[in-house]
This record gives C-alpha cells, sequence and structure tokens, in this order.
C-alpha cells in the first residue's frame, strides 16, 4: 500500500480481546486515524473508550458527529448509529434503519470510507460471528483499498473472518500477534516542514 | 453495492438543484454522507435503471417525489428511545412546569410519532396532560398521517414497555394500548393533546414560543451551518428558563446560542437562562 490514510478495525463477538492484544504495539506517531467499529450492546460506550485507552499512548475517542477526522488517534463508533465518512474527512451519524441487523454496521462504514478514501483506505475485518463486513470489504477492494482479515483459526468467532476470505479478495490473513507489526508498516514518517 | 450504478456526486447535486427548484425542497444543507446512501437506496429498491430516468420521475411526477422524500429522510423511531433521558424528562424537567397554567412543547422532527405518545404518557403520569399541548412536525406528510391514526405494531410493545419500565414509567404499559389484531392502539386522551403537522426546520418560521422544545436525531442529518441555523429558530422559540432536548449524540456546543444556555446533568437538555438586567 503506497500511502495509508485511514485504518478501519471492525468486528463482532471475540474482538475485543484481540483489540486489546494489539493496541499496546501501535506506534504513537501513526500518521493516519484508526477507526474501530465493534458490534456491542446500547449504553456504556464510556467502558469501551475506557477499556481501549488504558492499552495505548495513543488518543482515544468516541466518534463525535461532524467532528474532524485526525491522525494519531483511535475513533470508536458510538453504539446504536450508523457511522459515515464525508468527502471532507469528517463524521456523520445516521440513525437508519439497521443492516444485517446491525446499527453500528461494518458494511456501511466500510463502503461509505472506501467512497471517501479509495485505495488509501485499509480495513481489517476481526472476529464476529455474523457476514456484516463481508460486503463493505468487497467495496473497498473495490476502490483498490486494502482489505485484511483475521486467520479464522485465531479467532474465538471464525465464521466473520471465513466469510471475508471466502468471498473477497484478501490482501493478508493476519494473525492476532502480527497485526501490530503490519499496522505499523502503513505509517509513513510525517514530512518535515 | 459496488457492482450496481453508481450516482455521481455530481448528479446527487444536479437532483437536490431539481428538488428545491420545482417543489421548494431545500436538501443542500444535508449531510452528504448519508443523503447519498438514501439516494442509492431508493434507486436501488425502485429497481431505477438510469439516472436520467430516475430524475426525470422525481421532477415530473409529484406521488414519485413523496416517495423520494419519504424515503430519503429517515424515519426510524421508538417509544421511550434513550430510557435515561425520559428519566431525566420526568424527574427533573417536566415538574418544573407543576405551576404553569398552560405548557406548549414543541416535537420537531416527530416522524411516525412514537416519541410523541410517549412524552404525552408521562405528562399524564405527572398530572400535567390536561393543561399541555404537544405540537408534534415533520417535514414528511406521509409520517404524519400514520402519527395520527396512533397504532403502531404489537410486535414492538414488548420492548416499548421494557423502555417505559426503565424509563421510570409506574404503570402497566398495556393500560395505554388496546390490541386490534398485529396493532396497538393508543387512547384518545393521549391524541388530543397532540397536533400534528407539517413544519421544515429548513425554511419554515417560528410559529408560537414553547417551554419545551425537543428534536432528536434530526440534527445529525444536517451540516453545521444549518444546524446553527435550525437551533438559532429553537432559541427564538424558546421561552426564558425553557428546555431544549436533542439527541444523545447531538450538541448545541460550538453553536453561537450556547453561551445563553446551561446544560442539564449527563443527557442532552440545556435550560434557556433569563437575560441578565
Ligand atoms: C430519525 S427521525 C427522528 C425521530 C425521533 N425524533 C427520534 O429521535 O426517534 C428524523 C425525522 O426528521 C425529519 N426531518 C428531516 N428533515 C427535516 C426538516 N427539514 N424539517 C423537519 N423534519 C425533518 C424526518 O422526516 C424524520 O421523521
Amino acid at each position: 500500500m503506497k500511502e495509508c490514510k485511514a485504518l478501519i478495525i471492525a468486528g463482532s463477538a471475540g474482538s475485543l480481546e484481540v483489540l486489546l492484544k494489539v493496541l499496546p504495539d501501535l506506534r504513537t506517531d501513526m500518521s493516519f486515524p484508526i477507526i474501530i467499529v465493534v458490534h456491542r450492546k446500547q449504553g456504556a460506550d464510556f467502558l469501551l473508550a475506557d477499556l481501549l485507552s488504558a492499552r495505548t499512548k495513543l488518543k482515544v475517542k468516541e466518534v463525535e458527529e461532524k467532528e474532524e477526522i485526525m491522525p494519531k488517534t483511535i475513533y470508536i463508533a458510538p453504539s446504536d448509529y450508523h457511522l459515515l465518512i464525508e468527502k471532507e474527512h469528517t463524521f456523520s451519524l445516521d440513525y437508519s434503519e439497521k443492516v444485517n441487523y446491525s446499527r453500528p454496521s461494518i458494511d456501511v462504514t466500510f463502503q461509505s470510507a472506501a467512497e471517501v478514501y479509495t485505495n488509501k483506505l485499509a480495513c481489517l475485518l476481526l472476529s464476529g460471528s455474523n457476514a456484516d463486513g463481508v460486503n463493505g470489504l468487497e467495496t473497498v477492494t473495490h476502490y483498490k483499498g486494502v482489505a485484511l482479515a483475521q486467520d479464522p483459526s485465531t479467532a474465538s468467532v471464525s465464521y466473520m473472518p471465513e466469510q471475508a476470505i471466502l468471498k473477497v479478495k484478501i490482501a493478508h490473513i493476519l494473525k492476532p500477534e502480527d497485526m501490530a507489526s503490519y499496522i505499523n508498516s502503513l505509517n509513513q514518517p510525517l514530512t518535515v516542514q | 453495492m459496488s457492482n450496481q450504478i453508481t450516482i455521481s456526486d455530481e448528479q446527487i447535486e444536479f437532483l437536490l438543484a431539481d428538488v428545491l427548484a420545482w417543489y421548494g425542497y431545500d436538501f443542500t444543507g444535508y449531510s452528504r454522507a448519508s443523503l447519498r446512501r438514501r439516494i442509492h437506496r431508493v434507486f436501488g429498491l425502485d429497481k431505477q435503471v438510469s439516472f436520467a430516468e430516475f430524475r426525470y420521475k422525481i421532477i415530473n411526477d409529484k406521488s414519485y417525489f413523496k416517495r423520494f422524500v419519504e424515503q430519503i429522510t429517515v424515519n426510524v423511531t421508538e417509544m421511550f428511545r434513550d430510557p435515561a433521558f425520559y428519566k431525566t424528562l420526568r424527574n427533573l424537567v417536566l415538574p418544573h412546569f407543576g405551576t404553569y397554567p398552560f405548557i406548549r412543547i414543541w416535537l420537531a422532527g416527530c416522524s411516525t410519532g412514537e416519541e410523541a405518545y410517549s412524552i404525552a404518557i408521562v405528562l399524564k403520569e405527572l398530572n400535567l396532560l390536561n393543561k399541555s399541548l404537544i405540537y408534534a412536525t415533520d417535514i414528511n406528510p406521509i409520517v404524519l398521517e400514520k402519527a395520527s391514526q396512533a397504532m403502531f405494531p404489537m410486535s414492538q410493545m414488548k420492548q416499548y414497555s421494557e423502555n417505559y419500565i426503565s424509563s421510570g414509567g409506574i404503570k402497566d404499559f398495556s393500560s395505554y394500548y388496546s390490541a386490534n389484531y398485529s396493532l396497538a392502539k393508543f387512547g384518545d386522551e393521549l391524541k388530543s393533546k397532540i397536533i400534528f403537522s407539517t413544519h421544515n426546520l429548513v425554511s419554515d418560521h417560528s410559529f408560537n414560543e414553547f417551554q419545551l422544545i425537543l428534536c432528536r436525531n434530526v440534527l445529525i442529518y444536517f451540516d453545521r451551518s444549518l444546524q446553527f441555523n435550525v437551533l438559532q429558530l429553537f432559541d427564538q422559540s424558546l421561552e426564558n428558563l425553557g428546555y431544549l432536548a436533542l439527541g444523545t449524540k447531538e450538541t448545541i456546543d460550538f453553536s453561537p446560542i450556547t453561551k445563553k444556555y446551561k446544560r442539564l446533568n449527563t443527557e442532552k437538555i440545556w435550560r434557556k437562562q433569563g437575560e441578565r438586567v
């Protein structure tokens, strides 16, 4: 990948443990934003942000609508809204019908981000028990972005990454212990002015 | 999705310009990411084959235009959605109106009415319903028509009843409706205190002065500058010491009206501060 403008990590059941493992090893001068979309129960959003920020020196925050998307920051999609990306690199939230029985839906965010970041987008699909995210990864590859999946043999629920691998051209299948170094390799040191 | 016809950004701007010119509905201040998704969705649902035909139909077929508006505006709603919000309304906001002779409430973007009936129920339990009037408005006449029927799917009632209880509801929720096959019909007492009417937040003016204005999950579809205009409209329509309530993810921070308002605890509710003399 030539230049990464955004990384989205998404998953459902069994994805939190992967995030907790990967975050501590990420570089703290990340040249792009990391956006996290995980299915979960409504409410208690601050818990997830707290859990994750205890594992990294990167700034971790829940998305606020119309907020400008910044590098060196980990954004968490709030529960019960779809998360969309605007052309001017801000977030929008949308309270429309659930997609794949899910809100936030991973497909919705992947597709919206693919239209904006095209070939400068990487999306990683983790453990989970439904196929939300698979169509979205398809769109990401359509725009020449990079589709990534967790190695199903390492996932506590393998269905989601399995479906992705079955249906989409995945660039790299990653074990949790290899994810941080892969993500770090996408980093582009900021050019000194 | 990715293999279907995609409508370009430019085509979307054409469409918005058409809709404004022919029907006077101005969607140009709406957030594009959501609008794009909705336009693609209705294009696909209606099995449209070309953008040109789609555009022609919207301009020339008034009933199709209505459908277009219904589909691009998101109408999803629930009764007692965000129970904690209703709890604050019940315990901290509405009791302030106990001594008022009359309570006027504006519910902007009421969709199919679930929120309006929820508020009427809380007012009733606080013995305030008699002297209250809820002006429930929306841009879309089709949802208002549904709202005025006061009928919601029976299949939702279990969820709504749970929401109601965790919001501090004190009665048996099923006492508020009668079961009619697959529909739950809410009583006329609630309905008699709600006026449903069209009002477009983008182009229509203030029409009264209120003690409480609620507008939840509507501003997320607007860009910042349209959000600010609408917040100013609310400010003009709100009495001193009145309350403004927004959706869980919406805020008045960063807007020009923010300095006149004070936020209440953790919910997205602000109180307008009296003018200093
Ligand atoms: C997601 S629903 C919110 C329903 C309810 N307030 C809730 O939070 O559950 C958004 C509503 O806003 C309405 N709306 C969109 N644009 C509007 C406008 N310009 N003026 C008035 N209502 C509008 C839509 O028709 C829709 O019914």
